[in-house]
């Protein structure tokens, strides 16, 4: 019996990746770096990846690090895990 | 929305592929198992779930690389540094493996730095730091004074072992997860003779034949701890690291010591924690961070004997009459004698008064300690050079003005219950003999899937010796045969959720996994608790497994992950039954058999399986030798010049 694939986006609570369409060249190179492969290319070429597995993101920032374009492409961890800073004190 | 998959569909196509050296998985000890049998002249796959130049836990990077004790500026030998481990972890421990790590470790980043990897500070950044070495300029963490621990630029290691990997003719084949390895019966045993693999993207399958095989992926994960929405924040290690090397090998008749092991969650579990060295902190990357506490008093810093240190420099340094210190990566709580300084403890704190929460004030540091911690750890830390440093600069966090928040009570970021476990530290894995071969022939094994394993340099540097040790093995040998039927047995296994129609979703059984573990094998254990646990498993592989179904081949992959964490928690399960008695050292506590270390125990435990019957073993903790001249005995080739 032949199958054939599909996929759809598995939506997660959290939004680990953003993209800016107005610099991602979709050179899907993050795509290609993601040891999870929770990104898929775009149907569309020279459009951003589709980031279809959201909620297996490991946020190790390979992406980013990978992305040839500064900005194209963000990654941010559930707001949960926003850790807090405040200015330092002296007693 | 529904889409069409983007990549070919290879369903039913096999390739079969030869090599003298099969390498399964890509991390650091895989990497460096590749280099190792290449550089011996032998043609070498290596078979990489995710893509290699960032793939395993030191993907993104990594700050320290321990016990390099071979490195010129280094003042305890190799034996000194691995006989401390042993006794530090009551020898359930690693000997060989340490060993090999203190001996062979420095060898595996000058090969690093001729990679193109970055070891020492060549841009003179950190010129005169107490932690710098001018004339080598290579930098030291924790012991100032002994400067066994080397800082390093981790996130340059990975592409550059990846580019050296091509450059040597390996052929990497990412995307394709392994799954299964391949006996024959021999006159002499067990015989390893291949394994086979599934793209991971197209669905293709994979028959490998090879004369070595080398064991490199990682350790058991999601056992315990799964988060069915925040998957990849589950756990402290990768997504898809999850023990498929060690399902496999338990199939195949692997042997296996220490899964009794698991330590109360210290990292990750998607809601409790955060970003791992994402906050205020003293240990590991921060160490030793100033502390403070809510109204921003200091708190101090102790030697060993409790006595308040006064500066900075001496939270680097050992204490009066003492020779070395021990801290890193399995280093929890140390005896006396490798006791290192260390804040009060917490209780200690609350009745002094100190308030919660206490934060990380790099402020008050001397500046080349402000900028070490921010900015050179943190950054070259794995996971930290986007989602910590890059995202709280954009935040406005600045460590001369600011100071960071402090969770739970130490270093873990978050406080977890006792049946939310982890195999972490130094968990249970392959028990190896002096190649790093598994009971079975022509099998060996690397890094954190060998028992008692670590941290970048043990995986490195048994990558290499195995490497070496499996390319002189292959040279001996030729090819085995793979039954027919195993790879049809094999084919019709993998692909069954495919034919399965919108019925269970991974998910769902990992959950009712990690449930069923801490249910049944949490922090107190018993043999009726744990023969529940058993039962309840069998029962989800029996009539649950042949409903999982999905629609691609990455979910397939998951597929097979949750698969995989199935055989592995029987396997902990199994070994849990297998010792008799509580251990400290082991943190296994069993309600029906109180006694602590009796001494009719203190050993390892092996367990492996045959014809579907368990097997256990009873190996004394000193298999191994003297450690250095078992390895000495060993290794006159690699001695003599072969470290290059
Ligand atoms: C965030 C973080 C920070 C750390 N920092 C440090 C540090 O500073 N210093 C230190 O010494 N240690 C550190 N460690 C630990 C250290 O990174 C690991 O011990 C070491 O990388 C283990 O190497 P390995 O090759 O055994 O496993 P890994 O590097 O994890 O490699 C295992 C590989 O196997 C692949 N794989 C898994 N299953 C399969 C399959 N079925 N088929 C094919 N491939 C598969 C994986 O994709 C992965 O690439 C850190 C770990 C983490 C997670
Ligand atoms: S942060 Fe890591 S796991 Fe997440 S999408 Fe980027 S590369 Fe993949
Ligand atoms: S690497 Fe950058 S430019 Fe290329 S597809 Fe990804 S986000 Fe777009």
């Amino acid at each position: 019996m032949s199958i054939s694939f599909t996929a759809q986006t598995y939506p997660a609570s959290a939004r680990p990746l953003s993209f800016d369409e107005s610099l991602c060249m979709g050179c899907n190179r993050c795509v290609n770096i993601c040891q999870v492969d929770i990104l898929l290319p775009n149907a569309t070429a020279g459009k951003p990846p589709i980031v279809c597995y959201p909620g297996e993101c490991y946020y190790c920032g390979s992406c980013v690090m990978a992305c040839p374009v500064p900005g194209a492409i963000r990654l941010r961890h559930p707001l949960m895990n926003e850790t807090k800073f405040v200015p330092v004190k002296k007693p | 929305m529904e889409r069409q998959w983007p990549y070919e569909n290879q369903l039913g196509q096999e390739e079969v592929l030869r090599c003298d050296v099969l390498v399964l998985g890509g991390g650091l000890a895989g990497c460096y198992a590749a280099i190792a049998a290449a550089r011996a002249g032998q043609s070498v796959i290596v078979v990489e779930k995710g893509a290699t130049a960032r793939s395993g836990a030191a993907g993104s990077g990594f700050d320290h690389w321990e016990v390099a004790c071979t490195n010129p500026c280094c003042k305890i030998s190799p034996k000194e540094m691995a006989e401390a481990f042993i006794d530090e972890q009551d020898h359930y421990s690693n000997g060989i493996a340490h060993y090999i790590e203190c001996r062979e470790g420095y060898d595996r980043l000058l090969d690093m730095e001729r990679f193109g990897g970055k070891i020492r500070d060549t841009e003179d950044e950190f010129k005169g730091a107490a932690f710098r070495d001018d004339e080598t300029k290579l930098m030291f963490a924790y012991d100032y004074e002994n400067r066994y621990t080397l800082r390093v630029w981790g996130s340059t290691f990975k592409p550059a072992l990846y580019q050296e990997l091509l450059r040597l003719g390996v052929r990497v084949l990412d995307r394709v997860e392994a799954t299964a390895l391949f006996t024959e019966e021999t006159p002499a045993g067990k015989r390893c003779v291949g394994a086979s693999g599934m793209q991971v993207r197209t669905g293709k399958f994979y028959r490998f034949y090879a004369k070595s095989t080398i064991l490199t992926m990682s350790r058991p994960a999601r056992i315990w701890l799964f988060h069915p929405d925040l998957v990849g924040l589950s756990e402290f290690r990768p997504t898809q690291s999850i023990g498929s090397g060690h399902a496999m090998g338990f199939r195949a008749g692997v042997e296996f010591t220490m899964m009794e092991k698991s330590v109360k969650g210290e990292f990750s579990a998607a809601g409790r924690s955060f970003p791992p060295y994402s906050t205020g902190n003293n240990h590991n990357t921060w160490y030793a961070a100033t502390m403070v506490d809510a109204r921003g008093v200091e708190i101090p810093y102790v030697d060993r004997d409790g006595n308040e240190l006064k500066t900075v420099l001496e939270r680097y340094l050992p204490a009066k009459g003492q020779k070395f210190f021990l801290k890193g990566g399995v280093i929890d709580e140390p005896k006396y004698e490798y006791r290192g300084p260390e804040t009060l403890p917490f209780e200690e704190l609350m009745r002094r008064g100190y308030q919660l929460p206490f934060y990380a004030d790099l402020s008050r540091m001397p500046e080349e300690e402000r900028r070490v911690i921010w900015g050179m750890m943190v950054g070259e830390e794995g996971k930290t050079k986007i989602p910590v440093l890059q995202s709280l600069t954009e935040r406005g966090f600045d460590p001369e003005k600011d100071m960071l928040q402090s969770y739970g009570t130490g270093w873990q970021s978050a406080a977890f219950l006792a049946q939310e476990r982890q195999l972490f530290g130094a968990p249970g894995g392959i028990i190896h003999d002096w190649d790093l071969k598994t009971n079975l022939d022509g099998l060996y094994a690397a890094g954190d899937q060998l028992f008692a394993s670590d941290c970048c340099g043990f995986a490195a540097s048994t990558g290499y010796y195995a490497g070496r040790k499996a390319a002189s093995a292959a040279k001996k040998t030729d090819f085995g045969q793979i039954s027919e039927s195993d790879v049809a047995k094999e084919k019709e296994r993998l692909y069954a959720p495919l034919y399965v129609e919108d019925d269970m979703d991974w998910r769902e059984l990992n959950m009712a996994i990690s449930k069923a573990m801490q249910n049944y094998c949490g922090g107190i254990k018993c043999k009726d608790l744990l023969l529940e646990g058993l039962h309840l498993l069998e029962k989800y592989e029996r009539e649950d497994v042949p409903t999982l179904s999905c629609k691609n081949p990455h979910e397939l992959m998951r597929t097979h992950e949750v698969m995989d964490i199935l055989t592995v928690s029987k396997m902990i399960i199994q070994a849990c039954l297998l010792r008799e008695s509580s251990s400290k050292p082991l943190c296994f506590e069993r309600s029906d058999f109180p006694a602590m270390d009796p001494a009719k125990d203190r050993h390892f435990i092996t367990i492996r399986q045959e014809n579907g019957k368990i097997i256990a073993g009873h190996v004394p903790h000193d298999y191994y030798g003297d450690i250095e001249e078992e390895y000495e005995k060993r290794n006159q080739d690699y001695i003599g010049g072969g470290a290059q």
